[in-house]
């Protein structure tokens, strides 16, 4: 998988935004982690948003070059 | 010794030789009729290297021998095997080696219900499942978020626009990586073979998409090819099958992961939606406001609770205080009066003594202070030279009185 390191993935942001507001529906939470977890959440939010400011989709043709070696064109709409 | 042989012997025309005779009947056989369809069972087939087909036609009572050329026989979607009833057309010729009528077919059919095509799909389908790609086990999920996305199909079919159009709409998150092949007619087979080759080595690929519109069964075939199947089966991304309409089902169909009707539909089968997403993000973003608000709340209520027991146990305590100091009151009140009372009482006993002390209580038994003017007590007899006016104190009040003359 094409996945940039060190970076969380959005499938990851977005596990575990859901996973912070299940905890933070959790009653019994301490108010410290319960503030700690916020703060993660609104981080977490504010990447993933970031992802989907992202350029328009980019568009490839795959050959096989004179040499054997693969070849990533770019293509127009 | 010599024999003599008679001359007569000889023919009286120019003999022919045996490829002129077999020449002039295939002539003949050919130019008498025009191309034909014969029905019979096939027997005694063989493939030959050069890939040209030989076999016989036969029915209970006669057969037929028959070539079928390489380029004839690699338009038939399936071998044919001994035994198989079929319909064939072509000329009637004489095969000049063997000095064998034949029928040279152009077109061979299965007599069967879907014909060679039936018979290639019936024997691609038992051989992928026997090796198990057919079972449903083996399909796997899609990624939810791609980031790069194949597509095996034609550069130039309508196909790779759809793709493009609804993952532009929907997700322009996404690398689209087009591997071009052909689709259909011959040889598309092999290029799909190519190009899904191709795609394998292309490590960073999330999801393939192998398809091609609509179109007839013929034009579908490659599809069907057991080698491209297996191919699609063998893709280490996850693959979408998009081939013809919804009603179409080819091999790749069923090996693919995930099956869809149309080209658009796999290309919203590979992606999310953006819409759905952000409105995921906005329910996360709610929930996580309206969570920590909840636990804020509860804080604040605990709180509230813990304030409240912390002021009652406080008045009570203050209250408890009070009476405490209350009845410290009281009884240092009591102490009190109980001790100005006996003040009192000394007091009183000190006052009566110092009455019985007080000049005016001498003065009550009778006796007088004389003092002069200025108010000096006047004690001797030389004190009161005659004449003298003086004041008499008595008990109670002041007399003017003056000294006798002449005594």
């Amino acid at each position: 998988m094409a996945e940039e390191q060190g970076k969380p993935s959005l499938e990851q942001d977005l596990s575990r935004l859901d996973a912070i507001v299940r905890s933070l529906e959790a009653e019994d939470l301490d108010l410290d982690r319960a503030l700690a977890l916020f703060e993660e959440g609104i981080e977490r939010l504010r990447t993933a948003r970031e992802r989907l400011t992202e350029a328009g989709v980019r568009l490839k043709a795959l050959r096989e070059a004179a040499d054997g070696g693969l070849r990533l064109d770019d293509l127009d709409r | 010794m010599t024999l003599s042989l008679p001359l007569d012997e000889a023919p009286r025309e120019r003999p022919y030789t045996v490829l002129e005779a077999v020449e002039a009947a295939r002539r003949v056989v050919e130019h008498a009729l025009p191309p034909l369809w014969v029905e019979g069972e096939i027997s005694n087939f063989k493939t030959y290297p050069s890939g040209h087909w030989y076999f016989s036609l036969k029915d209970p009572s006669a057969q037929l021998r028959c070539v079928m050329w390489r380029s004839d026989a690699r338009r038939v979607p399936a071998t044919p095997e001994d035994g198989l009833k079929v319909f064939a057309r072509g000329e009637l010729s004489v095969d000049p080696k063997r000095g064998q009528l034949q029928l040279v077919v152009r077109e061979l059919l299965a007599t069967t219900e879907g014909g060679f095509f039936a018979i290639a799909l019936a024997r691609a389908r038992a051989a992928l499942e026997k090796d198990g790609l057919l079972d449903p086990a083996r399909k796997r999920r899609l990624p939810a978020f791609p980031q790069v996305i194949g597509v095996v199909t034609s550069p130039e079919g309508a196909v790779w626009h759809d793709i493009v159009a609804v993952v532009a709409r929907r997700w322009p998150h996404v690398e689209l990586v087009l591997i071009g092949a052909r689709v259909q007619g011959e040889g598309a087979p092999d290029d799909l073979c190519r190009a899904l080759a191709l795609a394998a080595r292309l490590e960073r690929l999330d999801v393939l998409i192998v398809g091609r519109g609509g179109g007839s069964k013929e034009d579908l075939w490659a599809f069907n090819d057991e080698r491209v199947a297996r191919a699609v089966a063998a893709s280490r991304a996850p693959t979408i099958a998009a081939v013809g309409h919804e009603t179409d089902v080819t091999l790749t169909d069923l090996v693919a992961d995930v099956r869809a009707p149309t080209p658009s539909a796999a290309a919203e089968a590979a992606v999310p939606d953006r819409e759905e997403v952000l409105l995921r993000l906005q329910a996360a973003a709610g929930g996580l406001s309206s969570g920590v608000a909840r636990r804020l709340a509860l804080a604040d209520e605990r709180l509230a609770h813990a304030t409240t027991r912390l002021s009652g146990a406080v008045d009570r305590r203050v209250a408890s205080a009070g009476e405490r100091l209350k009845r410290c009151a009281t009884r240092m009140g009591s102490s009190c009066a109980a001790r100005l009372t006996a003040c009192e009482a000394a007091v009183a006993r000190f006052a009566a003594s110092l009455d019985a002390l007080s000049p005016l209580k001498v003065l009550e038994r009778g006796y007088a202070v004389a003092r002069d003017e200025a108010g000096a007590v006047l004690r001797r007899t030389a004190d009161f030279p005659p004449g003298r006016a003086f004041r008499l104190r008595v008990a109670d009040g002041e007399v003017p009185a003056r000294s006798e003359r002449g005594s």
